[in-house]
Protein backbone atom coordinates (compact mmCIF):
# COMPACT_ATOMS: atom_id res chain seq x y z
CA UNK A 1 0.00 0.00 0.00
CA UNK A 2 2.78 2.32 0.10
CA UNK A 3 2.74 3.02 -3.68
CA UNK A 4 -0.57 4.36 -3.21
CA UNK A 5 0.17 6.97 -0.51
CA UNK A 6 3.43 7.68 -2.29
CA UNK A 7 0.83 8.11 -5.42
CA UNK A 8 -1.79 10.42 -3.11
CA UNK A 9 0.69 12.81 -1.98
CA UNK A 10 2.54 13.37 -5.21
CA UNK A 11 -1.78 14.03 -6.63
CA UNK A 12 -2.27 16.60 -3.87
CA UNK A 13 0.99 18.29 -5.03
CA UNK A 14 -0.24 18.67 -7.99
CA UNK A 15 -3.69 19.75 -6.96
CA UNK A 16 -2.10 22.61 -5.29
CA UNK A 17 0.06 24.02 -7.88
CA UNK A 18 -3.45 23.76 -9.77
CA UNK A 19 -5.46 25.91 -7.70
CA UNK A 20 -2.52 28.75 -7.22
CA UNK A 21 -2.56 29.11 -11.14
CA UNK A 22 -5.56 29.04 -11.79
CA UNK A 23 -6.49 32.95 -12.66
CA UNK A 24 -10.09 33.70 -12.73
CA UNK A 25 -11.33 33.26 -9.30
CA UNK A 26 -14.82 31.46 -9.74
CA UNK A 27 -12.39 28.17 -10.96
CA UNK A 28 -10.69 28.60 -8.32
CA UNK A 29 -13.49 28.24 -6.13
CA UNK A 30 -13.87 24.86 -7.55
CA UNK A 31 -10.22 23.82 -7.64
CA UNK A 32 -10.02 24.53 -3.77
CA UNK A 33 -13.05 22.58 -3.17
CA UNK A 34 -11.65 19.46 -5.37
CA UNK A 35 -8.57 20.03 -3.22
CA UNK A 36 -10.05 19.85 -0.49
CA UNK A 37 -12.21 16.47 -0.45
CA UNK A 38 -8.74 15.06 -2.24
CA UNK A 39 -7.18 16.40 1.29
CA UNK A 40 -10.09 14.63 3.04
CA UNK A 41 -9.08 11.29 0.74
CA UNK A 42 -5.56 11.76 1.90
CA UNK A 43 -6.91 12.29 6.01
CA UNK A 44 -8.91 9.06 5.92
CA UNK A 45 -5.84 6.82 4.10
CA UNK A 46 -3.67 7.82 6.41
CA UNK A 47 -5.97 6.77 9.42
CA UNK A 48 -7.55 10.22 10.72
CA UNK A 49 -10.97 9.79 10.32
CA UNK A 50 -11.77 13.04 12.69
CA UNK A 51 -10.04 15.10 11.39
CA UNK A 52 -11.06 13.98 7.57
CA UNK A 53 -14.59 14.58 8.91
CA UNK A 54 -13.61 17.93 10.00
CA UNK A 55 -11.38 18.25 6.37
CA UNK A 56 -14.83 17.45 4.20
CA UNK A 57 -17.32 19.96 6.17
CA UNK A 58 -14.85 23.08 6.42
CA UNK A 59 -12.50 22.84 3.21
CA UNK A 60 -14.72 20.79 0.55
CA UNK A 61 -18.10 23.07 1.75
CA UNK A 62 -18.04 25.78 4.24
CA UNK A 63 -14.62 27.75 2.63
CA UNK A 64 -15.79 27.87 -0.92
CA UNK A 65 -19.49 28.45 0.32
CA UNK A 66 -17.78 31.28 2.16
CA UNK A 67 -15.95 32.52 -0.87
CA UNK A 68 -18.80 32.06 -2.95
CA UNK A 69 -21.00 34.30 -0.50
CA UNK A 70 -18.38 37.06 -0.80
CA UNK A 71 -18.67 37.26 -4.70
CA UNK A 72 -22.02 37.20 -4.89
CA UNK A 73 -22.12 40.07 -2.28
CA UNK A 74 -19.30 42.21 -3.98
CA UNK A 75 -20.80 41.86 -7.37
CA UNK A 76 -24.12 42.78 -5.50
CA UNK A 77 -22.83 45.93 -4.21
CA UNK A 78 -20.55 46.56 -7.81
CA UNK A 79 -24.46 46.47 -9.63
CA UNK A 80 -26.10 49.13 -6.65
CA UNK A 81 -23.33 51.83 -6.93
CA UNK A 82 -23.08 51.73 -10.81
CA UNK A 83 -26.98 52.23 -10.31
CA UNK A 84 -26.64 54.96 -8.54
CA UNK A 85 -24.29 56.69 -10.34
CA UNK A 86 -26.02 56.32 -13.45
CA UNK A 87 -29.53 57.40 -11.84
CA UNK A 88 -27.85 60.42 -10.92
CA UNK B 1 16.46 5.71 -2.91
CA UNK B 2 15.38 5.24 0.56
CA UNK B 3 16.16 8.11 2.51
CA UNK B 4 14.58 9.97 0.10
CA UNK B 5 11.63 7.99 0.62
CA UNK B 6 12.31 8.56 4.70
CA UNK B 7 11.87 12.45 3.95
CA UNK B 8 9.39 12.40 1.04
CA UNK B 9 6.27 13.65 2.46
CA UNK B 10 7.71 16.42 4.66
CA UNK B 11 9.51 17.92 1.06
CA UNK B 12 5.55 17.58 -0.32
CA UNK B 13 4.50 19.60 2.67
CA UNK B 14 7.40 22.27 1.73
CA UNK B 15 6.39 22.02 -1.81
CA UNK B 16 2.62 23.19 -0.58
CA UNK B 17 4.10 25.96 1.32
CA UNK B 18 5.80 27.00 -1.44
CA UNK B 19 2.81 27.19 -3.88
CA UNK B 20 0.88 29.35 -1.55
CA UNK B 21 3.64 31.51 -0.78
CA UNK B 22 4.27 31.93 -4.70
CA UNK B 23 0.29 32.89 -5.28
CA UNK B 24 0.14 35.33 -2.21
CA UNK B 25 3.41 36.85 -3.73
CA UNK B 26 2.13 37.45 -7.71
CA UNK B 27 -1.58 37.41 -6.70
CA UNK B 28 -3.63 40.45 -8.82
CA UNK B 29 -6.65 40.07 -7.00
CA UNK B 30 -7.58 39.72 -3.28
CA UNK B 31 -9.40 36.87 -3.31
CA UNK B 32 -7.12 35.13 -5.15
CA UNK B 33 -4.52 36.09 -2.66
CA UNK B 34 -7.04 34.70 0.21
CA UNK B 35 -7.45 31.19 -1.54
CA UNK B 36 -3.77 30.56 -1.99
CA UNK B 37 -3.44 31.87 2.23
CA UNK B 38 -5.67 28.86 2.72
CA UNK B 39 -3.29 26.45 0.54
CA UNK B 40 -0.60 27.69 2.10
CA UNK B 41 -2.24 26.65 6.06
CA UNK B 42 -3.05 23.61 4.32
CA UNK B 43 0.64 22.72 4.05
CA UNK B 44 0.76 22.31 7.88
CA UNK B 45 -1.89 19.83 7.57
CA UNK B 46 0.84 17.54 5.47
CA UNK B 47 3.41 18.19 7.78
CA UNK B 48 1.95 17.22 10.96
CA UNK B 49 0.10 14.11 9.40
CA UNK B 50 2.72 12.87 8.11
CA UNK B 51 4.63 13.26 11.28
CA UNK B 52 2.49 11.29 13.42
CA UNK B 53 2.25 8.39 10.72
CA UNK B 54 3.25 4.71 11.81
CA UNK B 55 3.02 2.19 9.63
CA UNK B 56 0.66 -0.81 10.12
CA UNK B 57 -0.54 1.51 12.67
CA UNK B 58 -4.17 1.75 13.10
CA UNK B 59 -6.72 4.67 13.48
CA UNK B 60 -7.14 6.05 17.25
CA UNK B 61 -10.72 4.84 17.33
CA UNK B 62 -11.31 1.67 19.87
CA UNK B 63 -14.49 0.46 18.64
CA UNK B 64 -13.74 -3.03 17.95
CA UNK B 65 -9.90 -3.11 18.45
CA UNK B 66 -8.82 -3.61 22.34
CA UNK B 67 -6.69 -0.54 23.80
CA UNK B 68 -3.71 -1.59 23.48
CA UNK B 69 -3.25 -1.73 19.64
CA UNK B 70 -0.21 0.23 18.15
CA UNK B 71 -2.35 3.25 16.51
CA UNK B 72 -0.87 6.63 14.96
CA UNK B 73 -0.52 9.42 17.00
CA UNK B 74 -3.56 11.02 18.26
CA UNK B 75 -1.80 14.31 19.79
CA UNK B 76 -1.23 15.44 16.24
CA UNK B 77 -4.18 14.73 15.13
CA UNK B 78 -6.14 16.77 17.71
CA UNK B 79 -3.96 19.83 16.48
CA UNK B 80 -4.89 19.20 13.05
CA UNK B 81 -8.35 19.28 14.16
CA UNK B 82 -7.43 23.32 15.65
CA UNK B 83 -5.51 24.22 12.82
CA UNK B 84 -8.63 23.48 10.13
CA UNK B 85 -10.92 25.52 12.32
CA UNK B 86 -8.60 28.46 12.37
CA UNK B 87 -8.08 28.20 8.58
CA UNK B 88 -11.87 28.37 8.48
CA UNK B 89 -12.19 31.40 10.76
CA UNK B 90 -9.24 33.56 9.14
CA UNK B 91 -10.80 32.87 5.92
CA UNK B 92 -14.20 34.44 6.66
CA UNK B 93 -12.31 37.19 8.41
CA UNK B 94 -10.37 38.13 5.61
CA UNK B 95 -13.03 37.79 3.13
CA UNK B 96 -14.93 40.57 5.41
CA UNK B 97 -12.03 42.72 5.08
CA UNK B 98 -12.08 42.47 1.18
CA UNK B 99 -15.43 43.06 0.71
CA UNK B 100 -15.17 46.10 2.83
CA UNK B 101 -12.06 47.22 0.83
CA UNK B 102 -14.07 46.72 -2.19
CA UNK B 103 -16.89 48.91 -0.95
CA UNK B 104 -14.27 51.74 0.09
CA UNK B 105 -11.84 51.84 -3.61
CA UNK B 106 -13.94 50.40 -5.73
CA UNK B 107 -11.24 47.98 -6.64
CA UNK B 108 -9.68 44.63 -6.14
CA UNK B 109 -6.28 44.79 -6.98
CA UNK B 110 -3.36 44.93 -4.17
CA UNK B 111 -1.62 47.33 -6.37
CA UNK B 112 -4.14 49.70 -6.62
CA UNK B 113 -4.75 49.21 -2.93
CA UNK B 114 -1.30 50.34 -1.92
CA UNK B 115 -2.06 54.04 -1.46
CA UNK B 116 -3.82 55.26 1.40
CA UNK B 117 -5.89 58.28 0.57
CA UNK B 118 -4.95 60.94 3.23
CA UNK C 1 8.22 47.78 -7.58
CA UNK C 2 6.30 46.31 -10.70
CA UNK C 3 5.50 42.10 -10.36
CA UNK C 4 8.54 41.07 -12.53
CA UNK C 5 10.77 42.09 -10.12
CA UNK C 6 8.31 40.94 -7.84
CA UNK C 7 8.42 37.89 -8.91
CA UNK C 8 12.56 36.95 -9.48
CA UNK C 9 13.21 38.31 -5.73
CA UNK C 10 10.51 35.60 -4.40
CA UNK C 11 12.46 32.96 -6.13
CA UNK C 12 15.36 33.57 -4.96
CA UNK C 13 14.15 33.56 -1.43
CA UNK C 14 12.13 30.81 -2.56
CA UNK C 15 15.49 29.04 -3.52
CA UNK C 16 17.14 29.79 0.04
CA UNK C 17 13.94 29.01 2.27
CA UNK C 18 14.00 25.30 0.24
CA UNK C 19 17.95 24.44 1.00
CA UNK C 20 17.04 25.72 4.81
CA UNK C 21 14.12 23.28 5.12
CA UNK C 22 15.24 20.65 3.25
CA UNK C 23 18.68 20.70 5.94
CA UNK C 24 16.17 20.79 8.73
CA UNK C 25 13.86 18.01 7.25
CA UNK C 26 16.77 15.88 6.93
CA UNK C 27 17.72 14.55 10.05
CA UNK C 28 13.55 14.14 11.55
CA UNK C 29 13.10 10.46 12.59
CA UNK C 30 11.93 8.40 8.95
CA UNK C 31 8.28 8.46 7.76
CA UNK C 32 6.33 5.75 9.90
CA UNK C 33 8.29 5.35 12.16
CA UNK C 34 7.50 7.85 15.09
CA UNK C 35 9.07 7.45 18.30
CA UNK C 36 6.73 9.98 20.86
CA UNK C 37 5.36 8.31 24.06
CA UNK C 38 2.72 10.82 25.10
CA UNK C 39 0.42 9.94 22.17
CA UNK C 40 0.96 6.24 23.20
CA UNK C 41 0.43 6.28 26.61
CA UNK C 42 -2.70 8.56 26.07
CA UNK C 43 -3.98 5.61 23.54
CA UNK C 44 -3.58 3.11 26.25
CA UNK C 45 -5.11 5.08 28.95
CA UNK C 46 -7.91 6.81 27.63
CA UNK C 47 -10.87 4.38 27.50
CA UNK C 48 -10.02 2.91 30.83
CA UNK C 49 -9.40 6.46 32.39
CA UNK C 50 -12.30 8.58 30.91
CA UNK C 51 -14.67 5.45 28.91
CA UNK C 52 -14.39 7.51 25.73
CA UNK C 53 -13.40 5.26 22.77
CA UNK C 54 -12.34 8.34 20.86
CA UNK C 55 -9.20 9.38 21.48
CA UNK C 56 -8.48 12.59 19.34
CA UNK C 57 -11.99 13.86 21.16
CA UNK C 58 -10.55 12.88 24.59
CA UNK C 59 -7.48 14.88 23.88
CA UNK C 60 -9.63 17.69 22.42
CA UNK C 61 -11.82 18.13 24.99
CA UNK C 62 -10.51 16.89 27.81
CA UNK C 63 -6.66 16.69 28.40
CA UNK C 64 -5.85 19.44 26.13
CA UNK C 65 -9.08 21.29 26.94
CA UNK C 66 -7.50 24.66 27.29
CA UNK C 67 -6.16 24.79 23.79
CA UNK C 68 -10.28 23.88 22.33
CA UNK C 69 -11.35 26.63 24.87
CA UNK C 70 -9.33 29.09 22.90
CA UNK C 71 -10.03 28.12 19.45
CA UNK C 72 -14.02 28.42 20.29
CA UNK C 73 -12.93 31.84 20.98
CA UNK C 74 -11.08 32.54 17.92
CA UNK C 75 -14.25 31.36 16.27
CA UNK C 76 -15.98 33.65 18.23
CA UNK C 77 -14.48 36.96 18.16
CA UNK C 78 -14.08 35.78 14.11
CA UNK C 79 -17.56 36.22 13.34
CA UNK C 80 -17.74 39.36 15.66
CA UNK C 81 -15.62 40.76 13.70
CA UNK C 82 -17.03 39.57 9.93
CA UNK C 83 -20.26 41.10 11.22
CA UNK C 84 -19.04 44.15 12.41
CA UNK C 85 -17.00 44.82 8.89
CA UNK C 86 -20.17 44.06 7.08
CA UNK C 87 -23.14 45.26 8.68
CA UNK C 88 -24.89 48.37 7.23
CA UNK C 89 -25.52 50.86 9.67
CA UNK C 90 -28.77 52.48 7.80
CA UNK C 91 -31.14 49.97 6.48
CA UNK C 92 -34.82 50.73 4.97
CA UNK C 93 -37.27 48.14 6.00
CA UNK C 94 -38.04 45.88 3.58
CA UNK C 95 -41.00 43.88 3.05
CA UNK C 96 -40.62 40.04 3.48
CA UNK C 97 -39.77 39.38 -0.51
CA UNK C 98 -42.68 36.53 -2.01
CA UNK C 99 -41.16 33.26 -2.94
CA UNK C 100 -40.00 32.94 -6.20
CA UNK C 101 -41.16 30.40 -8.91
CA UNK C 102 -39.07 27.57 -8.60
CA UNK C 103 -40.51 24.18 -9.67
CA UNK C 104 -42.30 22.15 -7.05
CA UNK C 105 -39.79 18.65 -7.29
CA UNK C 106 -36.75 21.01 -5.75
CA UNK C 107 -38.69 22.49 -3.09
CA UNK C 108 -39.92 18.97 -2.05
CA UNK C 109 -36.24 17.24 -2.56
CA UNK C 110 -34.63 20.47 -0.47
CA UNK C 111 -36.74 19.71 2.34
CA UNK C 112 -36.27 15.86 2.38
CA UNK C 113 -32.66 16.56 2.18
CA UNK C 114 -32.87 19.53 4.80
CA UNK C 115 -34.62 16.90 7.11
CA UNK C 116 -31.71 14.23 6.49
CA UNK C 117 -29.35 17.13 7.09
CA UNK C 118 -30.52 18.12 10.49
CA UNK C 119 -30.60 14.29 12.20
CA UNK C 120 -27.73 13.53 10.47
CA UNK C 121 -26.09 17.07 11.97
CA UNK C 122 -27.58 16.18 15.28
CA UNK C 123 -25.92 12.78 14.96
CA UNK C 124 -22.64 13.29 14.83
CA UNK C 125 -22.91 16.10 17.44
CA UNK C 126 -23.90 13.82 20.12
CA UNK C 127 -21.91 10.70 19.13
CA UNK C 128 -18.18 12.69 19.15
CA UNK C 129 -16.70 11.16 22.01
CA UNK C 130 -17.70 7.15 20.61
CA UNK C 131 -17.13 7.73 17.36
CA UNK C 132 -15.62 10.33 15.00
CA UNK C 133 -17.27 13.62 14.90
CA UNK C 134 -17.85 15.48 17.83
CA UNK C 135 -19.30 19.14 18.16
CA UNK C 136 -17.47 21.13 15.64
CA UNK C 137 -18.24 18.98 12.83
CA UNK C 138 -21.74 18.43 13.45
CA UNK C 139 -22.27 22.21 13.89
CA UNK C 140 -21.30 22.73 10.20
CA UNK C 141 -23.61 20.16 9.09
CA UNK C 142 -26.02 21.61 10.45
CA UNK C 143 -25.10 25.59 9.18
CA UNK C 144 -24.82 24.07 5.79
CA UNK C 145 -28.25 22.73 5.97
CA UNK C 146 -30.21 26.06 6.08
CA UNK C 147 -27.88 26.85 2.80
CA UNK C 148 -30.60 24.05 1.24
CA UNK C 149 -33.14 26.63 2.26
CA UNK C 150 -31.37 29.74 0.27
CA UNK C 151 -30.96 27.19 -2.54
CA UNK C 152 -34.33 26.29 -2.97
CA UNK C 153 -35.28 30.40 -2.72
CA UNK C 154 -37.24 30.06 0.41
CA UNK C 155 -35.98 33.58 1.15
CA UNK C 156 -38.73 34.49 4.18
CA UNK C 157 -38.26 31.50 5.99
CA UNK C 158 -33.91 31.58 5.51
CA UNK C 159 -34.33 35.18 6.54
CA UNK C 160 -36.34 33.90 9.42
CA UNK C 161 -33.88 31.27 10.86
CA UNK C 162 -30.57 32.89 10.34
CA UNK C 163 -31.39 36.50 11.66
CA UNK C 164 -33.60 35.54 14.33
CA UNK C 165 -31.76 37.64 17.54
CA UNK C 166 -31.77 34.31 19.02
CA UNK C 167 -29.38 32.87 17.28
CA UNK C 168 -26.91 35.48 18.40
CA UNK C 169 -27.79 34.80 21.94
CA UNK C 170 -27.24 30.98 21.50
CA UNK C 171 -24.13 31.57 19.62
CA UNK C 172 -22.58 33.66 23.12
CA UNK C 173 -24.49 30.81 25.33
CA UNK C 174 -22.40 28.24 23.29
CA UNK C 175 -19.66 29.97 24.28
CA UNK C 176 -19.93 30.89 27.50
CA UNK C 177 -21.51 28.17 28.82
CA UNK C 178 -17.64 26.10 27.84
CA UNK C 179 -16.01 28.93 30.30
CA UNK C 180 -18.65 27.84 32.92
CA UNK C 181 -18.33 23.91 32.71
CA UNK C 182 -14.58 24.32 33.31
CA UNK C 183 -15.02 26.80 35.98
CA UNK C 184 -16.96 24.54 38.11
CA UNK C 185 -14.41 22.41 38.87
CA UNK C 186 -12.41 25.50 40.96
CA UNK C 187 -15.49 25.41 42.99
CA UNK C 188 -14.82 22.04 43.92
CA UNK C 189 -11.10 22.62 44.98
CA UNK C 190 -9.99 21.15 41.89
CA UNK C 191 -7.98 22.52 38.78
CA UNK C 192 -9.62 23.75 35.73
CA UNK C 193 -11.70 22.17 33.29
CA UNK C 194 -11.30 18.96 35.58
CA UNK C 195 -13.82 16.36 34.13
CA UNK C 196 -16.38 16.57 37.09
CA UNK C 197 -19.58 14.64 35.55
CA UNK C 198 -20.01 11.00 36.29
CA UNK C 199 -18.13 8.94 33.76
CA UNK C 200 -20.87 6.33 32.78
CA UNK C 201 -20.01 3.08 30.84
CA UNK C 202 -17.90 2.96 27.64
CA UNK C 203 -20.28 2.94 24.63
CA UNK C 204 -22.83 4.90 25.97
CA UNK C 205 -23.85 7.97 24.47
CA UNK C 206 -24.47 9.33 28.12
CA UNK C 207 -20.71 8.48 28.81
CA UNK C 208 -17.58 10.19 29.43
CA UNK C 209 -18.54 12.59 31.83
CA UNK C 210 -17.65 16.23 30.61
CA UNK C 211 -16.24 15.65 27.09
CA UNK C 212 -19.83 15.07 25.80
CA UNK C 213 -21.07 18.06 27.24
CA UNK C 214 -18.71 20.36 26.02
CA UNK C 215 -19.18 18.91 22.90
CA UNK C 216 -22.75 19.95 22.44
CA UNK C 217 -22.15 23.17 23.79
CA UNK C 218 -19.26 23.70 21.36
CA UNK C 219 -21.81 22.23 18.38
CA UNK C 220 -24.35 25.27 19.52
CA UNK C 221 -21.97 27.72 19.19
CA UNK C 222 -20.48 26.51 16.10
CA UNK C 223 -23.84 26.25 14.33
CA UNK C 224 -25.23 29.70 15.52
CA UNK C 225 -21.99 31.36 14.12
CA UNK C 226 -21.87 29.97 10.30
CA UNK C 227 -25.64 30.89 10.41
CA UNK C 228 -25.07 34.21 11.22
CA UNK C 229 -21.88 34.40 8.68
CA UNK C 230 -24.29 33.37 6.14
CA UNK C 231 -27.17 35.74 6.69
CA UNK C 232 -24.03 38.80 7.25
CA UNK C 233 -23.07 37.80 3.28
CA UNK C 234 -26.71 37.31 2.05
CA UNK C 235 -28.70 40.44 3.66
CA UNK C 236 -28.20 42.88 0.66
CA UNK C 237 -29.30 40.20 -1.72
CA UNK C 238 -32.47 38.92 -0.07
CA UNK C 239 -33.45 42.36 0.41
CA UNK C 240 -32.59 43.26 -3.45
CA UNK C 241 -34.52 40.61 -4.58
CA UNK C 242 -37.14 41.70 -2.81
CA UNK C 243 -36.94 45.08 -4.58
CA UNK C 244 -36.85 43.70 -7.68
CA UNK C 245 -40.07 41.58 -7.16
CA UNK C 246 -42.26 44.83 -6.09
CA UNK C 247 -41.30 46.77 -8.65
Amino acid sequence: MMWFRILLLLLVAVSALGVVLTRSVTSQILALSFYGLLLAVMFLVFQAPDVALSQITVGAVALPLMVMLAQAKMKNRGTKRRNERNHS
Amino acid sequence: MNSFLQIYPYLIAGWIFLCGLYGIATSRHLVHMVISLAVLQTSTYVLLLNIGYRIHGAAPVFVGISPGTITVDPVVQALMLTDVVVEATVVALLLAMAVTAHDRAGTLSPDDLRMMRG
Amino acid sequence: MNSRWRTRIFFAAAIGFAWIYFLGVKNLPPWGDYRGIYGQMISAVSVHERHATDAVNAIDYDYRGFDTLGEEFILFASVLGAMLLLRRPERPETTTPPEKGLSDAVKVSAAVAFSVLVIFGIYISTHGQLTPGGGFQGGVILASASMLIYIAENFSVFKRITSHPAVEVLEALGAGFYAVIGLVPLVLAEPFLTNWLPLGTTGNVFSSGTIAAISASVGIEVTAGFLLLGYTYLEDIIAKTGEEQNE
